[in-house]
């Protein structure tokens, strides 16, 4: 571990898109005019309050996973993750410097579509703001977590964007957003028991509907922060100094 | 322990296939190396192993005295690989900042590489708009950063000016002559005479290991791409005896 060239790899990153500023915008712009969709078909209704605040964390995470997939394959097709593995740096080392600076965009991603939400749609949560915005911050993280372990089997940036479909819509799926969880058959709760993004769900759900902060929000908050640890740590045995 | 690289019984499989068969040889302390053989032939192959990159079969690579890729070797070996491995995305100027901080090298580092290279005025220039032999160059001058005492380099002068290789050579003599050990591949075989050594390969075997002049005197030949035909014959006569 050294903080030296965890920091550089951070500031490499965000070098990268400075150079790319289309792409800020579309990661921060995307994630708005989701919301403004949404709001706007939900209109006059309750829906919105009751959704959107999950669907908060939910959009960060999803282009925060398909970004960090791609951005680490290109980093490994370039020959510079190569390169990077024969010098002094550790794997934990540029992962966390991903993390970092992609964590840093995650925070700005999320406080934006956040403020717009709560600020210009109107939308009503009870519980308090900094709450919400630290879930969606999270979620953001947990996305980029899965995105980096997964883009390990991906050989093709084809590859890599069919591993949204595959990783993020099982977990949308049986988040307990379409169907409450409880309502779900034994074997579907089950299985959605082990998808971290259903804790994320419930989470954003607890700060819509109670003002206080509860025990069971800091435990589902603790197994998402559990979940970016563990997809980290597999991310980084997937790095491999020597290849075929 | 005089040798740079100490290579006994390497073999590489890929795919099933084998690329590297039961390779030894030694490259000696402070020499400029050339790994010539076409394309294909395992050069890559063998770079990719001495670096410790590569996943080997068998046998043992020694680097600098130690086994090859391990921890205290990564701020020692300088590796460029045949295409390009910077940042496109990046200028010139932040791409070797970068590897020079993971690398410890010290501030000034950056522009003295630069110069080496010959790519001052383009410092601030996004990498992607350079040229191939100008990305070339970007990627050699990250592998100069530090102080390496082994540098290992896949093709490096390829479709640069003529000038400019002049200049590169004359700089890999210089790092030689202060103890630095240079493994330097190529395909073409007019930059044999600018070697120390020469190391030819064909199909994952070394054919010699010699001087050039050494090589030419025992073939008989002029230049060493009749060496390297005289040597290929002699074998298969061999074979069939």
């Amino acid at each position: 571990m050294s903080i030296r060239c965890t920091l550089a790899t951070a500031r490499r990153v965000l070098s990268q898109l400075r150079h790319d500023p289309r792409t800020i915008g579309l990661l921060i712009v995307v994630p708005c005019v989701l919301m403004a969709l949404l709001a706007w078909v939900f209109k006059g209704t309750q829906t919105f309050d009751e959704i959107g605040a999950p669907l908060l964390g939910i959009f960060p995470f999803v282009v925060m996973f398909l970004v960090t997939s791609v951005a680490t394959l290109r980093e490994r097709t370039s020959g510079t993750l190569e390169r990077l593995l024969s010098m002094p740096i550790g794997k934990l080392d540029f992962l966390l410097g991903y993390a970092l600076a992609f964590g840093g965009l995650a925070i700005v991603q999320a406080c934006v579509a956040s403020g717009l939400a709560l600020f210009a749609l109107g939308l009503d949560v009870a519980g308090p703001t900094w709450l919400l915005v630290s879930v969606a911050v999270l979620d953001a993280i947990l996305g980029m977590a899965l995105g980096l372990f997964v883009s390990a089997f991906a050989a093709t940036e084809f590859q890599a964007v069919q591993f949204l479909p595959a990783v993020v819509l099982p977990q949308f799926l049986l988040c307990g957003l379409l169907v409450p969880r409880d309502e779900m058959t034994d074997f579907l709760y089950a299985l959605s028991s082990v998808l971290p993004l259903s804790y994320a769900v419930d989470a954003m759900r607890a700060v819509t509907t109670s003002a206080t902060v509860q025990s069971d929000t800091w435990r589902d908050l603790g197994i998402v922060v559990g979940a970016i640890v563990l997809a980290l740590a597999l991310g980084a045995a997937t790095l491999r100094r020597r290849t075929e | 322990m005089n040798s740079a690289i100490a290579v006994a019984g390497l073999r590489v499989l890929r795919g099933g296939r084998t690329v590297l068969d039961e390779l030894s040889f030694e490259v000696p302390r402070g020499s400029v190396t050339g790994l010539l053989g076409p394309s294909g032939c395992g050069k890559t192959t063998l770079m990719r192993a001495i670096v410790g990159v590569q996943i080997v079969a068998g046998g043992d690579v020694q680097v600098l005295g130690r086994p090859a890729g391990t921890a205290p070797l990564r701020s020692l070996v300088g590796y460029v690989t045949q295409a390009p491995s910077v940042y496109a995305d990046l200028t010139v100027g932040e791409n070797l900042r970068y590897f020079a901080t993971v690398l410890g090298a010290p501030p000034g580092d950056v522009d003295r590489v630069v110069g080496e290279v010959d790519l001052e005025e383009y410092v601030d220039s996004l990498t992607a708009s350079l040229s191939g032999g100008q990305r070339a160059r970007v990627s050699l001058a990250a592998a100069l950063l530090g102080t390496p005492e082994l540098l290992v380099l896949d093709e490096p002068t390829v479709g640069l000016d003529p000038v400019l290789r002049r200049d590169l050579w004359r700089m890999f003599h210089d790092l030689a002559d202060n103890g630095v050990t240079l493994l330097i591949s190529s395909h073409v075989m007019d930059e044999a005479v600018r070697c120390d050594r020469l190391l030819l390969m064909r199909d994952g075997a070394l054919l010699a290991e010699d001087t050039p002049e050494e090589l030419l005197r025992q073939t008989g030949t002029k230049d060493i791409e009749a060496a390297f035909l005289a040597l290929v014959e002699r074998r298969a006569t061999e074979g069939s005896s």
